[in-house]
């Protein structure tokens, strides 16, 4: 059985300790520049929706070349980020996006990307 | 009210959010659990990162980063810029927990997530004090302890999964994230910073690659977010931190 993620996983928690525990260990830290506050507040959208639309945007063809796509995913992902904020539960949003692409790709509507 | 009867009713509520959060984080954790094994992770691989890492957006992302052979400085710069809203909460949280043991509070740290501040912070307020049981209710067994035990039951019993990609589940990942971003999202702010890193991660990605598209994206984004003027009613934030905000 492989290992070797187990040492990124180590270094992950690692680089992601301080930012849990500084404040609250150091006290002094909690009150950081205020535009270094709103730009840590908003890292978080904006790395969370690149992630989604690039994973679902951009797909290498088999001549290894980054190539935009729309496909059923686009759906999938505005169907989970609309039941997220309606339900407040991304589990609800999670289900529903699956559920979208299955019966999509079932039906023989939408297609698997390459 | 005596305080015993107010702590009982505070621990009640927190209890019953708590179960809430818990089916979400079982749900997630085992859908983790499958996309970890569908891109090749070994169980104590998929486990150590939700021991170790323990945060679901950056662990979802590392299965795309690993997925996609993004090198691990790449994965690593990522997870820490993915994870450093942590910063906010536990500022939130510092003046709380000012008298407990620093030992303790070493380990609460580790333990704290988006759910876990949100459940323990109202309760707190609730209170008007600190509840450390509080804390550990909201953090382990809110989190902790389904997303570790989904994780490895997804990680296993997914191998009788045969094909997940007809079962859509090669969508989890990106509704996880979708669905993250709105959950984070409470004012045009966001909603500029999360477009624009998705659409300049999107174009940086067609030229420079995946990889190098979300960091763009990502660093980027809360620029143009805060280029923006701020709505009438300030964004929802912790405490000491909407003090210091301009």
């Amino acid at each position: 059985m492989s290992v070797e993620l187990v040492g990124l996983a180590l270094l992950m928690g690692l680089v992601t300790y301080p930012s849990r525990a500084l404040p609250m260990l150091a006290p002094g830290l909690e009150r950081l520049p205020a535009p270094a506050l709103e730009y840590l507040r908003l890292v978080g959208p904006a790395v969370l929706a690149a992630l989604a639309i690039v994973s679902v945007s951009v797909v290498e063809d088999p001549s290894g070349a980054q190539i935009f796509h729309v496909g059923i995913e686009w759906a999938a992902i505005a169907l989970c980020g609309a039941l997220t904020a309606w339900r407040r539960n991304l589990f609800v949003g999670l289900v529903g996006a699956v559920i979208l692409v299955a019966v999509a790709r079932e039906a023989g509507i939408a297609g698997i990307p390459i | 009210m005596t305080d015993d009867a107010a702590l009982g009713e505070s621990r009640r509520g927190l209890a019953v959010g708590a179960l809430g959060i818990a089916v979400s984080a079982g749900g997630f954790g085992f859908v983790y659990g499958l996309a970890a094994r569908d891109a090749g992770f070994s169980p104590v691989e998929a486990m150590a990162m939700s021991m170790f890492v323990f945060a679901g957006a950056a662990q979802f992302a590392a299965v795309g980063y690993v997925a996609s052979g993004l090198a691990w400085p790449g994965v690593i710069l990522l997870t820490a810029l993915l994870n450093a809203r942590h910063l906010l909460y536990s500022a939130a949280l510092a003046p709380w927990l000012r008298d407990t043991p620093r030992p303790r509070r070493a380990l609460m740290a580790h333990l704290l997530t988006d759910e876990a501040f949100a459940l323990s912070i109202a309760h707190f307020e609730r209170l008007g004090r600190a509840d450390q049981r509080g804390y550990w209710i909201a953090a382990i067994g809110s989190t902790f302890i389904p997303w570790n035990l989904a994780t490895l039951a997804g990680v296993t019993v997914g191998a009788q999964i045969p094909d997940p990609t007809r079962l859509g589940l090669d969508v989890v990942f990106p509704a996880a994230m979708m669905g993250l971003a709105v959950g984070l999202v409470t004012g045009r702010r966001e909603v500029v910073a999360a477009l624009g890193g998705a659409i300049l991660g999107v174009a940086v990605s067609l030229v420079g690659g995946w990889g190098v598209g979300v960091v763009v994206g990502g660093l980027a984004g809360p620029l143009m977010g805060m280029a923006v003027p701020r709505a009438a009613s300030p964004p929802v934030l912790p405490p000491d931190s909407e003090e210091g905000l301009p």
